[in-house]
């Protein structure tokens, strides 16, 4: 072991700041980060076991006991419960003889749940050793762990291949892309290198007019202006870097999936331009984890950029240096927030930063860098192809351009969609058709459940924002306990805890709801969740614990009579149960107490 | 252009110097905002959220927030900013395991003393019974997990000569936990010990070999409030 742990950090660059590859390496390597890993890494590294342990058991990838040799990852988000998961997790535990959260004696086969893995359109889905299974029945299942205990490679266990470059000899998976509506920015024409040998004939600073020109604001949700960013980070001096966002973690979003499946070259292309307009020399790509099945494909596509000279040095004879490298993540949805995403990509805990200062005057190693979303680099290709000014001719005034949506749940065409900025709700569930809907959950967890009544808001940054995730919710659901009980067990556990706010309000929140499922609640737990939401909103540092209180509080609002139906309409209730407490003792006595009234 | 900035604070006209960060500048005129995490001159963590405030009519972490002239008036002793700090008091209360008489640092601890002058009576929150463990395995410290309030104190401050850390999270939301490197914290000097004991705002880190040194009387918050050295010093 020792051997290969210590050619593992050799390789990986034996620097504190290459910690998440070093772990990823010996994890996929050992099936978990022994002790005995942990003590070889912090003393190559010269840092404490601690922190390493601090960086280890921050992810969820990492784990200190050995998963099984088939590591089993069912999705457990809303839209996977939707879609029937309950049925395929028991039929994992039936099939495996274990339990979710247990490992098979002989070490063959470990269940456990994760959060989305971007396959909302395509549920229930797990991932089985960073292999993609979709659309898993009772029968498939069945099938998957017969292929298990027959030793079969989970390669070969993939039954056929989707759509696209899903069929990719290095990808190889049976993902589909459910592209429904390609529009003309990122899903249209391409030509590939076509635009960037445009972006570097023009100065820099004429790249970054034309992307101010355009209006376009940030795809990944909170919609700050792009050109504007790219302006604050090349008026800083010094090294500067780009980093694309792949982390896309919100529950129910998963077009950046379509579009490093299949425009991966003109995401590069995008980060390629930025770093021109900026001055950097160097782009890094942050791929969450579960999109680990397209990173030797990627790889790849870097290495025939390099090739054309589209990436490298004295790119396209223009005198650029530019490079690209891909960081992994190791499962965690706060990464997602952009500086937590640059304390994991530098080594450490994903907790995010304080700000000031902000990435563009202090982003990675502490340099000017700016984070993009994914489809936000492939915006800005096709607004340096074409002009500012035609892309905002789409769109709404505050919100130009076109915007890809995530769309899944009770619906009948889940997929990805390309739908200019001002759709209304109703036109959007017209076109995924969709009927006896009771809510649609736009921007995933941390956005809004719109009730019916507000069916005719328009899909945009000035009313209903979103990073793309869209879940139909059907009459037929509960919303409180299939959605936001969901949602908030999800907060719970994505919370990166350091805010004393984010950590127990998202807890206490859980609690509340769970109790009120339970039909232990009262009327006013309503206003105090409420109350309580807003405290979390006000004083937490991140969007995650700004937003965590949302399912909450926009259901309470819009959905009040459903809670009001749950709720005990009494000022006070004892939360202590006396039966549930002496339960123990009345088995050790083996009788029931004697209660004197 | 002058490195002084003029500003205020509930009315109260302060000043301070430019990127100096605002509770610092606030204790220099005389104004308290309560901090558990912030120690001054060290990086700062903003993760206890006590010292809330509002500048230009947004919430902001005074121990995070380095001033300038877009400071302008900052709200600090408003109802509703004290209720924010008071529900944060209760919220540490109801989310670890806080047993104040027990504890050999009631009286010089800064949760209890704030609870004190937030006048907490019982938390607006349900318990949440969490159960922690107590690290005994160092021979110079008890780390007793239930008191942590995640402060990063620890973790931020006391560190080795190579700058190696003995403190550091374990863990994240609602399994966070503070741990101890076991092998460093087998050779933790005395004062080191003594130091990490002292900067903890609780009672997590507790000093073996000695104990309740302090008699009742003279403990740290046993005739003034916390905050009061700072609000008497101008």
């Amino acid at each position: 072991m020792e051997e290969k742990i210590k050619s593992i950090i050799k390789t990986s660059g034996n620097s504190p700041d290459r910690l998440m590859d070093i772990l990823l390496s010996v994890q996929k390597e050992f099936r978990c980060v022994p002790e005995e890993a942990v003590s070889l890494i912090a003393s190559a590294l010269g840092i404490s076991e601690a922190d390493v342990n601090q960086t280890k058991t921050f992810y969820h990838f990492f784990s200190s006991k050995p998963v099984g040799k088939y590591a089993v990852y069912l999705n457990n988000a809303a839209v996977s419960g939707m879609m029937g998961m309950a049925e395929v997790a028991d039929e994992f535990e039936k099939q495996a003889g274990i339990k979710f959260g247990e490992t098979t004696p002989d070490g063959l086969i470990s269940l456990d749940y994760t959060a989305c893995i971007g396959m909302s359109d395509q549920e229930p889905a797990a991932l089985i050793n960073s292999v993609v299974f979709t659309e898993l029945t009772r029968e498939k299942v069945k099938e998957i762990v017969a292929g298990m205990k027959e030793g079969k490679t989970v390669e070969s266990m993939v039954p056929e291949y989707g759509d696209g470059n899903n069929a990719h000899p290095l990808v190889k998976s049976m993902v589909k892309n459910n592209i429904r509506k390609a529009g003309p920015v990122c899903l249209g024409d391409y030509d590939a290198g076509k635009t960037l040998s445009k972006a570097l004939s023009m100065n820099p600073k004429d790249v970054i007019s034309e992307v101010q020109k355009s209006n376009l604001r940030g795809r990944g949700g909170a919609g700050f202006p792009t050109g504007l960013k790219w302006l604050f980070c090349s008026q800083e001096s010094g090294e500067r870097y780009v980093i694309c966002n792949a982390d896309e973690g919100e529950p129910g979003t998963f077009k950046d999936r379509v579009l490093l499946t299949e425009r991966a070259k003109m995401i590069f292309e995008g980060m390629t331009i930025a770093g021109w307009a900026i001055g950097a020399k160097e782009g890094i790509v942050y791929l969450r984890y579960e999109y680990d099945y397209l990173l030797k494909f990627l790889n790849s596509i870097l290495d025939e950029m390099r090739e054309k000279n589209m990436l490298g040095k004295n790119i396209m004879g223009k005198g650029f240096d530019y490079d690209i490298r891909i960081q992994s993540g190791a499962g965690a949805y706060v990464c997602g927030e952009e500086s937590a995403l640059i304390e994991s990509t530098e080594g450490k805990r994903g907790e995010p930063r304080n700000r000031p200062p902000f990435p563009t005057q202090s982003g990675y190693n502490e340099k000017p860098t700016i984070i993009n979303n994914v489809e936000t680099f492939c915006s800005a290709v096709k607004i340096v192809e074409k002009g500012g000014e035609w892309f905002s001719n789409m769109g709404t005034e505050e919100s130009s351009g076109t915007k890809l949506l995530s769309i899944s749940g009770d619906c009948k065409q889940p997929g990805v969609y390309e739908v200019e900025w001002g759709m209304t709700i109703k036109e959007m569930l017209d076109m995924v058709d969709a009927t006896d809907v009771q809510a649609v959950q736009v921007a995933g967890p941390s956005g809004v459940c719109v009730p019916p009544s507000q069916f005719s808001r328009k899909i945009a940054i000035e009313d209903l924002a979103t990073g793309g995730s869209m879940i139909v919710v059907g009459k037929q659901r509960d919303l409180i306990k299939d959605i936001v009980l969901n949602f908030m067990e999800f907060f719970e556990d994505e919370s990166c805890g350091s805010c004393i706010t984010c950590r127990s309000f998202n807890m206490i929140l859980r609690r509340m709801v769970e109790k009120i499922v339970e039909g232990r609640g009262i009327k006013p737990d309503l206003d105090n969740m409420v109350q309580w939401g807003e405290i979390m909103r006000n004083t937490s540092r991140c969007g995650l614990g700004q937003t965590s209180a949302n399912p909450v509080s926009t259901t309470i609002s819009n959905f009040r009579e459903l809670y009001e139906s749950k709720v005990k309409d009494v000022d006070f209730q004892s939360d202590f149960d006396m039966k549930k407490a002496i339960i123990e003792s009345c088995e050790a006595v083996g009788r029931p107490p004697v209660v004197h009234e | 252009m002058s490195d002084t900035i003029k500003f205020t604070i509930d009315g109260k006209e302060c000043t301070g110097k430019k990127g100096q960060l605002l509770v610092d500048a606030a204790a220099e005129n005389g104004v308290y905002i309560p901090v558990l995490c912030h120690w001054k001159d060290v990086k700062p963590a903003g993760s206890c959220r006590i010292c809330t405030v509002k500048v230009n009519n947004r919430y902001v972490t005074a121990c995070t927030l380095p001033i300038d002239e877009n400071c302008g008036d900052v709200e600090n002793n408003t109802p509703e900013l004290q209720d924010i700090r008071k529900a944060i008091v209760e919220m540490l209360f109801v989310e670890g395991n806080h047993f104040c008489p027990a504890c050999e640092k009631s009286g010089d601890c800064d949760l209890q003393a704030l609870g004190y002058k937030y006048q907490m009576m019982v938390p607006r929150f349900p318990y949440a019974f969490e159960r922690r463990e107590l690290d005994a395995k160092s021979p110079k410290i008890f780390l007793e997990k239930n008191r942590c309030i995640f402060c990063k104190r620890c973790i931020r401050m006391i560190k080795d000569e190579k700058g190696r850390s003995y403190f550091a999270f374990k863990g994240r939301g609602k399994h966070l936990e503070i741990s101890m490197d076991e092998k460093l914290a087998a050779n933790i000097s005395d004062e080191l010990a003594q130091e990490a004991m002292d900067i903890c705002p609780v009672g997590a880190i507790l000093k073996k070999e000695v104990g309740f040194i302090n008699p009742i009387g003279k403990r740290k918050y046993d005739n003034e409030p916390i905050g009061s050295d700072i609000e008497k010093s101008k």
